[in-house]
């Protein structure tokens, strides 16, 4: 990753941590000053979806044209993708209490982002059993592309159908509609970006030690 | 070729009548523990318990139908099949099969349920409806896995492991149209799940279809 966008990723997440906690937020019933969890909830999906795309891209280009980076770079989306699901949840689950009442709601998003993360566990167990290299590489690159079609629907159709407490869900508006005023996109978009180059940067870093950790291995073996 | 291969795996199978008599047994076996937990107090399986106890049922059973039709495979016998047909005809007469299979398991299965324990439906036609689209799901998403975890270690737990995410979503809205059938709601009603079953079964067909010559090839 380039250098502008790591100090980019850092100067943005200081000011959504500062304009985040600072700046003047709209007042609406229940929700209150728990409305600012919008700027460290929603970017972890943003993130995550972003990061889970970047793996299914490299899988794909592995199926096309076998080769160990392109592994490495879909395996490492995947743990980055992984982290920022934790944290979406956790963060969800810290706001549904307050505002919500308890924890796990049994929203159906909340249900389809916990799937999500079986789905993704899933991948790695697969990994795991797996002994030969190559066969490990080709057969979870397949594993990914199908998890991730099937994850589709479970993320962004199903919500819809059923009555979700999430915006854009189950008849509810979305964002755009009323609660997001001019001044918290001042930090959502910032907010956004600035997660989801977060995680782009621990997943790259990654991959640059499973490829020394890959070139020191040759060098034994030499 | 496809039809060839799909006859040749419906001979098989009523040729070594064990596997199928087996499944036969599973699914009434988990259908007679159901009973049994329940028999003194019929009157407390309410419509909702009875959907939840009909698809856990039906899914356990399925997996393990379907499991086996990449798992059971000797190696010598794959690279033959290698050899003479291309990977879509596989992957198609299997799923075909499993189609078949898991259609009457279903069906099977809802008979059971009936007899065993009660019926709360009040709409059968899509119910049956629902049961057919809910199995071509299960054969396109599960015979794939199948072909995936039959390549791995430990491939029993794997294909559990592997599987129940990827089908849930098949299930979830197939639990919705049953709740609609067992309150008997108007079929437009339901409509709208039931053609979302039908593209989440398009697009993991499609998945499938696309990705398995990469796993035979190996």
């Amino acid at each position: 990753m380039k250098t502008w966008a790591k100090v980019l990723s850092v100067v943005l997440l200081v000011y959504t941590i500062v304009a985040g906690f600072l700046l003047d937020v709209p007042r609406l019933n229940i929700v209150n000053e728990s409305i600012r969890a919008l700027y460290f909830h929603v970017p972890m999906w943003f993130g995550m979806i972003a990061l889970f795309t970047v793996s299914l891209v490299y899988s794909i280009l592995y199926l096309n044209k076998p080769s160990f980076k392109r592994d490495a770079y879909s395996v490492e989306f995947v743990h980055a993708g992984i982290i920022l699901n934790l944290l979406g949840l956790t963060t969800g689950m810290i706001w549904a209490n307050y505002t919500w009442g308890s924890p796990w709601h049994g929203d159906p998003k909340q249900n389809g982002a916990a799937i999500a993360l079986l789905i993704y566990l899933a991948y790695f167990v697969l990994r795991g059993s797996i002994e030969n290299e190559d066969q490990k590489a080709r057969l979870s690159a397949v594993y990914n592309i199908f998890a991730y079609a099937a994850m589709i629907p479970l993320l962004f159709i199903i919500p819809r159908m059923t009555s979700s407490m999430h915006p854009g869900n189950g008849g509810n508006p979305g964002f755009n509609m009323y609660d997001l005023d001019s001044q918290m996109r001042l930090v959502f978009y910032p907010a956004v970006i600035g997660w989801g180059l977060l995680g782009t940067w621990i997943a790259t870093l990654r991959v640059r030690v499973r490829l020394i950790n890959d070139k020191l291995l040759n060098l034994e073996n030499d | 070729m496809l039809l060839q291969l799909f006859l040749k795996e419906l001979t098989l199978e009523l040729r070594r009548k064990a596997v199928i008599s087996g499944l036969a047994l599973y699914l009434f076996s988990t259908a007679f523990i159901c009973y049994l937990s329940f028999s003194l107090k019929q009157n407390q399986i309410t419509p909702l318990v009875w959907s939840a106890l009909f698809w856990v049922t039906i899914l356990f059973s399925v997996i393990n139908t379907v499991a086996k039709s990449f798992i059971g495979e000797k190696k010598g016998r794959e690279i033959y099949y290698y050899s003479i047909a291309s990977p879509a005809a596989i992957l198609l007469s299997k799923m075909l099969y499993n189609f078949l299979l898991i259609t009457i398991l279903t069906f099977v299965g809802w008979v059971l349920f009936v007899l065993l324990l009660n019926n709360p439906l009040a709409d059968h036609a899509l119910f049956g409806v629902t049961l057919l689209l809910a199995a071509l799901g299960f054969s396109s998403s599960l015979t794939m896995l199948s072909a995936l975890a039959a390549k791995a270690n430990h491939s029993n737990i794997l294909m559990a492991v592997l599987s129940f995410p990827v089908v849930i979503s098949v299930l979830l809205i197939a639990i919705k149209v049953t709740k609609n059938c067992i309150d008997g709601l108007d079929r437009s009603v339901s409509y709208p799940e039931l053609l979302t079953l039908l593209a989440i079964n398009c697009l993991v067909a499609a998945a499938s279809y696309l990705l398995f010559p990469y796993i035979w090839r190996s």
